[in-house]
């Protein structure tokens, strides 16, 4: 136990330089979203004004609502498609492996490849691209994070209370809805939450398959072209809310895994 | 059951289908184009950027890992939680925040003055090392991740029975931990090269368009030059490199499994 504090020193340095490293850019962003005067040269005062300059640009909000929309949406469907997935993968043992791979192929792909091979499926089957491609496009790699997640859940489940239940009467569906989707609850929830938040961040995807036209553009997309133009205080203010929502969606999200491995 | 499953048949068909898109003005032309000494060129840089990635990113992540895997056992939750947090966070957003430190007006150069230095203000945004610095942050946490879960899977036993036999911590270091833990570096290493090579984000923010890989190369002949057929070339020998790649360190797992057992013999 001596020994193990000594080398400990050694091994506090490092996480303290390298979470510096990870979160030093980060607090720059927050602390200037509060900035008067928006600038990274001088601080000239606490303020909340990017904040309100937020709220009065309606192309951001309207840009959020657009990333809300294809969120909740992808979401959803992801969620129920990606839970009946894991159940169906881990109670049927047989030819798995390939479907395995197409289900978990979106997660390795480049995002650009995945993104150019939708846009040019979605022309060829001459899709007028909008809000609704993003979302299925969406849906696909959502698919792969909850069907994990779920079935990570499922490798743990303990098969002899489905026999119980049916045992002791139950029918398929009765055994599911009382037995199975109680037990799987949890990690449903944390995998709808974790496509949630790749839903709200996914940039490249949402780029190529959202089409010409305002309408359809998403916050990340909005971020984008905020960027190319050149720095504005408000982007500091938009990050620190779309961090926060992120990380929160996050914690939730873990604390709901690790009552799943309890 | 059956209808997720025809679903997901559907999608393989969307794949194809995708591909199959691609095949009707398909010529080997496309090929040859990505040999062209100018696009050549732009695949080697783009490799060599994502190779001087990978190695940093491992670099920094194997003393991070290692620390996170001998700290507390209740600790390591927490600090593993820490380390893969800004991993889910926007990633425009982190890659915004080293312009925002490395502009001319930026923090890093404001640092600088105030530190007493006189000269110009360095330009370091727009710059390939701009690009290194954006893609080794932007990936750092899932390596510490995969580095993590190897190192935690490591027996014990083995690094004191090395030490038992008169090992030093350097030796047992180099000839046991490091070893054992190769696939989780593997995995974590063919991860950000594979990311970093098809990358168009962040050469295209922080490299300021002013040299390309083959991310922006993929983007702009689709959205720009409106060559599709070759963008697509492109677009599968990424794939290709992924798949060999995958493949390289499916096998080095796989062996590095079989000398761990016989080395147990």
């Amino acid at each position: 136990m001596m020994g193990w504090t000594r080398r400990n020193a050694g091994g506090r340095a490092t996480l303290v330089a390298v979470f510096g490293f990870l979160y030093l850019p980060i607090a720059v962003l927050v602390g200037l979203s509060f900035n008067e005067a928006g600038l990274p040269t001088v601080w000239s005062g606490f303020s909340t004004r990017w904040y309100g300059a937020l709220l009065g640009n309606a192309d951001i909000l309207g840009a959020a609502w657009n990333t809300l929309i294809v969120a909740v949406f992808a979401t959803a469907i992801a969620t129920v498609l990606g839970t009946l997935l894991a159940i169906g993968i881990e109670t049927r043992r047989r030819a798995s492996t390939g479907l395995e791979a197409l289900v978990f192929a979106p997660m390795v792909i480049p995002d650009i490849v995945l993104a150019v091979a939708l846009l040019s499926f979605f022309s060829r089957l001459d899709v007028t691209l909008g809000l609704h491609t993003i979302v299925l496009s969406h849906v696909i790699f959502d698919l792969a994070f909850v069907c994990s997640i779920v079935r990570a859940r499922l490798k743990h489940f303990d098969y002899s209370i489905v026999e119980a239940s049916r045992d002791l009467g139950a029918s398929p569906w009765t055994t599911f809805w009382r037995v199975t989707f109680p037990v799987l609850m949890p990690a449903i929830v944390a995998g709808a939450l974790l496509a949630f938040t790749l839903s709200i961040d996914e940039f490249i995807i949402a780029f190529f398959t959202a089409g010409a036209g305002r309408s359809s553009i998403t916050l990340p997309m909005q971020i984008y072209s905020m960027i190319r133009f050149g720095i504005t205080p408000e982007i500091n203010a938009l990050a620190t809310i779309v961090m926060s929502v992120s990380a929160a969606a996050l914690l939730v999200s873990q604390w709901l895994n690790k009552d799943q491995l309890r | 059951m059956v209808a997720p499953c025809l679903l997901i048949l559907g999608y393989a068909f969307f794949e194809r289908g995708t591909w199959g898109g691609v095949v009707y003005t398909f010529t080997l032309e496309n090929f040859e184009r990505v040999f062209d000494p100018l696009y050549a060129r732009i695949f080697l840089n783009s490799a060599r950027i994502a190779a001087t990635v990978t190695l940093l990113a491992i670099l920094i992540a194997y003393p991070a890992a290692y620390a996170i895997s001998r700290a507390p056992k209740s600790r390591q939750a927490i600090l593993l939680f820490f380390a893969v947090l800004p991993f889910w966070s926007n990633y425009l957003i982190r890659t915004y925040a080293w312009i925002v430190l490395l502009n001319r007006e930026g923090l890093v150069n404001s640092v600088l003055r105030w530190g007493g230095y006189e000269g110009e203000p360095l330009s370091m945004l727009y710059s390939e090392g701009a690009v290194i610095v954006g893609l080794v942050y932007n990936y750092l946490p899932f390596v510490i991740l995969a580095i993590y879960s190897s190192l935690s899977r490591l027996d014990m036993s083995l690094v004191e029975a090395s030490r038992d036999l008169g090992a030093g911590p350097v030796r047992t270091f180099l000839r046991v931990t490091l070893p054992l833990t190769l696939p989780g570096v593997a995995a974590g290493g063919v991860f950000v090269f594979v990311l970093s090579i098809g990358n168009f984000v962040t050469p295209a923010l922080l490299g300021g368009g002013r040299f390309q890989m083959i991310g922006n190369l993929v983007y702009d002949q689709f959205l720009t030059a409106n060559d599709w057929p070759f963008g697509a070339a492109l677009g599968m020998i990424l794939i290709a490199i992924m798949i060999v790649l995958l493949t390289l360190q499916a096998r080095a797992t796989n062996r590095a499994a079989g000398t761990t057992r016989e080395a147990i013999r």
